[in-house]
């Protein structure tokens, strides 16, 4: 940005920007290492936002699990990633949009392509499970399972689940042919 | 045997163990860093606390907010008090949660399931 044409179109995208992320009610908009400081500044700005607008407790509670076990997700897995990519290595892109009848939390990070199948099969796993199988799934993970190296327990998207009663919307997009762009979507009723 | 209080912060409860005064108490919210380094001191103080419990152990769990991988070792404390309930010992958890917070109570009733002590769940307003 050495010129003043570089400066004008740099402050144009800006605006574009802006505009872009009001018109898709995005709220909150992060990227770069997902950190425990970082998952605690983005609950407590969300926490009191929510309050400001008088939003209900539950739905305050449903978006606080929900962006907790997110950005938790990233931050632990984020270094699963072994490619050395400066632009995708242990970083991840994090959203919060409100609308008026939804919030949603998103999130998008890189992973290597042997770790889609085994995402995938998760995630349509734990879509096709009821109420019940869920709860009973979530007592068997936590009785059985161990907690990772990372401090993991393999239980977030079952309770991201649960907590909002809706299916886990995700998409790979490819990056290289070893490593893809893993997306992830939650959505929060704001009546429910 | 050794007291612990731990203050709560944002993202760490507030913990009392102490034999003498007949206080045990996990409150606030739980979402530490790291789970495991947190808690060890606690199933550590447990596993002392069970070679000669108090004639009565009331374990008191007032939790607004706790994550997955905190769930995980809610459980094993519990487990921790169901071993000393089994070795015949006066054992009660009070399961403590805000009367909006459906899912509070229902993550008591599912704890209530999984371990065999007598749970009180018990609703407070505010």
């Amino acid at each position: 940005m050495d010129n003043k044409k570089d400066v004008k179109g740099f402050l144009e995208f800006v605006y574009e920007f802006y505009k872009s992320m009001k018109a898709h009610e995005i709220t909150l908009v992060y990227e770069g290492e997902i950190t425990h400081q970082i998952t605690k500044a983005f609950t407590s700005l969300t926490e009191s936002n929510m309050a400001k607008d008088d939003e209900s407790g539950s739905v305050q509670r449903k978006v606080f699990h929900v962006m907790v076990e997110c950005l938790q997700n990233i931050s632990k897995h984020a270094d699963d990633f072994t490619s050395n990519d400066y632009l995708f290595s242990g970083r991840g892109i994090f959203l919060v949009s409100k609308g008026d009848n939804e919030y949603s939390v998103t999130t998008g990070n890189a992973v290597d392509n042997d770790r889609i199948e085994e995402l995938t099969s998760m995630l349509e796993s734990i879509n096709r499970m009821n109420k019940d199988e869920l709860k009973d799934l979530y007592k068997k993970q936590m009785k059985e399972g161990r907690l990772s190296d990372k401090g993991g327990a393999g239980l977030g998207f079952i309770d991201i689940k649960r907590k909002t009663g809706r299916d886990l919307e995700y998409h790979f997009l490819p990056i290289s042919d070893d490593t893809s762009f893993f997306l992830l979507t939650s959505t929060i009723g704001r009546d429910e | 045997m050794e007291t612990i209080k731990i203050q709560g912060t944002e993202d760490t409860p507030k913990v009392t163990l102490d034999k003498e005064k007949e206080l045990l108490e996990i409150s606030g919210r739980s979402l530490p860093e790291d789970v495991a380094s947190f808690y060890d001191p606690i199933l550590n103080w447990l596993d002392e606390y069970a070679e000669s419990p108090n004639a009565k152990t009331i374990f008191n769990f007032k939790l607004v907010y706790f994550n997955t991988a905190s769930s995980k070792l809610l459980l094993d404390i519990l487990m921790k008090l169901e071993e000393i309930h089994e070795a015949g010992n006066d054992v009660t958890i009070r399961w403590h949660y805000p009367e909006d917070d459906e899912d509070m109570e229902e993550a008591g009733e599912e704890y209530a399931d999984i371990v065999d002590v007598p749970f009180e769940q018990v609703p407070y307003s505010g």
